[in-house]
This record gives C-alpha cells, sequence and structure tokens, in this order.
C-alpha cells in the first residue's frame, strides 16, 4: 500500500478474532468484496491468538481453514485511525491508506480490565490474558512461579494454559465469593461443552489452589515484581512469585463505534437483532456488544456477515441459538461483578494513569473524567485511557465514553494525509 | 509489517547493543523480557515492562531499527533487530 492510496470494498470487517474471522467469511459467501483489516501480525484475535508452536485450537483451526479458503482480503498489521463519511483511514507500521465500504462490521473485541493497587505497575505483573499472549509470543515460563489473579472464567483458561508450559501456578486468585461461583455451575450444566471445557481447565491445573474470595493488595519487589500480597477470605499473606499474572475480565473496545457516531447502551454498542448498530451502514460483532464468549461473538459475527449482505432470513436462523449464548453471558456477568473492595485498593500516590504518572490522589479531586484529564493529564497518554479510564470507570462511576480520531497514535504524516482529506486536499 | 514466516530455530536480536537469542518467531517485547531489560522508563522515573500483551496499552513501547514509539508485543522478532528501551 503506497501513502494515500484508496481502495474499497463491499463489506469491511475491523478485528480479526472469532467475530470479525465468523462476519467476513459469512458475508464472502455472498459472492462479496469483503476486506478484514487486523492490528496483529496474522488474524485470531486474542482467543486464537497463534502460538509461536502453531497449535490451534479444534474451533481455531476450522476458521482458519474456512478464512483461507475464501475470497476475504486480510489486511494483517494494520490500525483503524480514523472513520468517517464511509471512509476508513488505515494505517501501517510504514503507509497509510483510505479504504472506502458499503458495510462495516466492528468486531473490534475487547480488552483486560486493570484496575490500581500498590505495586501493578512493577515488571512483571501483567494480565492474564497478557501473560498468555506473551507465552503465545515465545515467553518462556518453564519453572516460574506464577499467581494468577483477578476474575472471570480466563483465570482458570490461563492457569492452565501455564502449567501446560511448565510454570508454576501457585495460585489462582478469584475476587468473586464461592456461592455465587456455585450459582453459575448450575447455569453452565446447561451447556455441555462448556462444562467439560471447565472441567478439563480445572484439572489441568489440578497442582493449583484454586482460592475464591481472594485478590491482591500490593505487588512487592525492587527493579521487579517478588512477591505478591493477597486477601485470602480476609486474611492477608504474602506469596513470593516471578509473574502476576491479574485481570479483572474485560473491557469492550467500543472506541471505533463511538467514532462513527454508534449509540452506546451502558458500555456497549447498541444493535438491534440483525447487529446492526444505530449507524445504518455499521453492524458490531462480539464482545463490543457484550462479554459473552468466542461462541457467542462467532454467532453474531455471521448474524452481521448475512445481515449486512442482505441475508435476513439466514442471519434470523441463528438468532434462537445467539438468545442461548446470551443467557450464558448473563449468567457470568452477575457471577463475575466486581466487589466493592477492589475500589480501596489503591492508596493516595498509587499511579492510575500509568501513560502520565498520575496518582490516585490527584485524579480523585476531580469530579469528571474529562475534568481530571483537563487538570491532570490522566488518560492523555499513549493508551488514550484504554487503562486508566477503565479502571476511573470503575473507581469512581465516572463516564468515560470519548472518542476522538485517531483512534490510536499515529504518524505525523498520516494525520497529515486526514486533515488534508477533511479540508479538501488544500494543502 | 512484519512477517514471521519460519518458526524454527533460534535467532540473534540486539537490546540495548547487547545479543540476545531468542526462538524465532518470537515478539519484541518477549526478547525484552529476556534481556531482562525494562521496555521503558516513565514520566517519573519507573521501569516499566508489557502489561496487556495484545497492543493496548503501550507499555512495552520501544525504539526499533531506529523507529520509536513502536509497540513490542505487536512486532516479530527477526534476524539482526536493533531493539533499544529509551523511551
Amino acid at each position: 500500500m503506497s501513502n494515500g492510496s484508496a481502495t474499497s470494498a463491499d463489506v469491511a470487517v475491523i478485528g480479526g478474532g472469532p467475530a470479525g474471522i465468523a462476519g467476513a467469511v459469512t458475508a464472502a459467501e455472498s459472492e462479496r468484496d469483503v476486506v478484514l483489516i487486523d492490528d496483529n501480525a496474522k488474524p485470531g484475535g486474542q482467543i486464537w491468538r497463534r502460538s509461536i508452536e502453531n497449535q490451534n485450537s479444534q474451533h481455531a483451526a476450522f476458521w482458519f481453514e474456512r478464512l483461507a479458503k475464501s475470497r476475504v482480503r486480510v489486511v494483517s498489521g494494520s490500525r483503524v485511525i480514523h472513520a468517517e463519511r464511509g471512509e476508513l483511514q488505515v494505517e501501517t507500521d510504514d503507509s497509510i491508506s483510505r479504504l472506502r465500504f458499503e458495510k462495516l462490521i466492528l468486531a473490534t473485541g475487547a480488552r483486560e480490565l486493570f484496575l490500581p493497587f500498590p505495586g501493578w505497575t512493577l515488571p512483571n505483573v501483567v494480565g492474564s490474558g497478557g501473560l498468555q499472549a506473551l507465552v503465545k509470543s515465545g515467553l518462556d515460563v518453564a519453572k516460574k512461579r506464577v499467581v494468577v489473579a483477578g476474575t472471570g472464567p480466563l483465570l482458570l483458561a490461563v492457569a492452565a494454559y501455564l502449567c501446560a508450559h511448565g510454570a508454576e501456578v501457585v495460585c489462582i486468585c478469584e475476587q468473586a465469593p464461592m456461592s455465587t461461583l456455585t450459582n453459575f455451575a448450575g447455569t453452565m450444566l446447561r451447556f455441555p461443552a462448556k462444562i467439560s471445557e471447565a472441567v478439563k481447565l480445572r484439572l489441568a491445573s489440578r497442582k493449583t489452589s484454586y482460592l475464591t474470595n481472594a485478590w491482591p493488595v500490593a505487588a512487592i519487589g525492587g527493579e521487579r515484581l517478588e512477591s505478591v500480597r493477597i486477601s485470602d477470605n480476609g486474611r492477608l499473606r504474602e506469596i513470593p512469585c516471578d509473574y502476576l499474572a491479574c485481570g479483572f475480565h474485560l473491557v469492550p473496545n467500543t472506541e471505533l463505534a463511538q467514532l462513527l457516531g454508534c449509540q452506546l447502551s451502558d458500555e456497549f454498542v447498541a444493535t438491534d437483532d440483525y447487529q446492526q448498530t444505530s449507524m445504518g451502514k455499521v453492524y458490531c460483532a462480539g464482545e463490543p456488544t457484550g462479554i459473552g464468549g468466542m461462541e457467542l461473538s462467532i454467532l453474531e459475527g455471521r448474524i452481521a456477515g448475512h445481515a449486512a449482505t442482505n441475508k435476513k432470513d439466514e442471519a434470523s436462523r441463528l438468532f434462537t441459538e445467539r438468545a442461548r449464548y446470551r443467557k450464558l453471558a448473563l449468567a457470568m456477568e452477575k457471577t463475575f461483578r466486581l466487589r466493592h473492595e477492589l475500589k480501596e485498593l489503591a492508596s493516595e500516590d498509587t499511579l492510575v494513569c500509568r501513560c502520565e504518572d498520575v496518582t490516585l490522589g490527584r485524579v480523585r479531586k476531580h469530579t469528571s473524567w474529562k475534568a481530571a484529564k483537563l487538570h491532570t493529564r490522566c488518560g492523555m497518554g499513549p493508551c488514550q485511557g484504554r487503562v486508566c479510564g477503565a479502571a476511573a470507570r470503575f473507581l469512581f462511576g465516572w463516564n468515560v465514553a470519548a472518542s476522538r480520531p485517531p483512534v490510536f497514535p499515529a504518524r505525523c504524516s498520516s494525520l497529515a494525509e486526514v486533515s488534508s482529506q477533511v479540508h479538501g486536499g488544500s494543502q | 509489517m512484519r512477517s514471521d514466516a519460519a518458526t524454527t530455530g533460534v535467532i540473534t536480536v540486539r537490546v540495548n547493543q547487547r545479543p540476545v537469542r531468542i526462538v524465532n518467531g518470537a515478539s519484541v517485547a518477549v526478547a525484552v523480557l529476556a534481556a531482562q531489560s525494562a521496555c521503558r522508563i516513565s514520566v517519573t522515573g519507573e521501569n516499566r515492562a508489557p502489561l496487556c500483551g495484545m497492543g493496548t496499552c503501550f507499555e512495552c513501547r520501544v525504539t526499533i531499527d531506529g523507529k520509536a514509539h513502536q509497540r513490542g508485543c505487536q512486532i516479530t522478532c527477526i534476524e539482526g533487530m536493533e531493539i533499544r528501551c529509551d523511551e
């Protein structure tokens, strides 16, 4: 792609995880010209992120093969930095280009929720999915002691994955109490595939103690992490470890949807039965519409792919199955709701914004996200508030929804290109 | 855009001018972790290393072959790559 070049597609899909791949493949079956744009080096998103041993789950292998056999044009290593009036601005490592679309499917996935606690900025305190992604990218964790902490089913999956790669997972700290987890297990019984998956994960990490009512209160170390202090059913104890893999479930990536003017409902992108957003040409599938996991994402992607190519009948045949998985998503949300004690972990001098090093004490002097940004530079660094904005929403209940171009940090030359188009190319 | 064609064997990259041997296909962030180096120094002087592993937090940004502000977790190492943790 040369700088400033323009191409077009009937359907553009943003995000190469389960929802995006399913959406793109489905749309391409209608003989439409489909482009799939993805930030990673290869499609797969986070749950199907390719490991360097190139081992894929059965599900992933099935969809990778369908994608390979389809006529979908895959554009990897590319970020959409701006979108308006039926056109996307796409930046790669060394180019900027424009893509015109008739229909757009947003499948931008989710990121982990990170909450501030003393020591959370130390090297080797990583996300739970974050550590798994790093191992998939070649990090050797053999014989490393890992504490996995936070909330949600991902913790079990991560622990099992780390064990399989030779790590010594010391314990899993799940913040939810045992009572809600037991209720959740009841719901899972209605999903046989899901429950056998959970059991398998549990077995793979059987040497690991699974603590409920437990969460990290401090990460301790000099140059890097040395130990983690946890609250285990109200009792504090310190666990020496090499890594703390810590994530408090997921935050939907809705920046691009907001930029396009799509309405949100709570923190999620609002869609109708056909995954269509309030902006008619724009569809949304997967985690941005509600955290529901891989199976639900695939279903939503397929529905969006059909609907975006005027195959509403095919789309509607999937509604019943989608409804089933949405029930599971709802149960998951109730089970892993974050406890209020997690709002009290950070002290006055704990950093909330890691990009601009803004402390909790400075942030909480303000009454809104906007005021905090303007006065402290909180959320104004390279991550654009993706980490601290989500934390501030939980800690203070602030509305942190706000999006403006560029959606990702971009090169000046790319911005000049965007600007010259906005102003009619007068430069 | 970088590709990671073959994923077997070991390659050598340089992290802060020191050679680091790393499995072929590994990301730049992993090479920096293997070199026991911080990726960057924060505005108040803290060492920082990868957090999210998936391209959203920007903690692993480094200079690669002279190009600054690259997210180490999203880029695959290639033989002879020069990685500097000087941001």
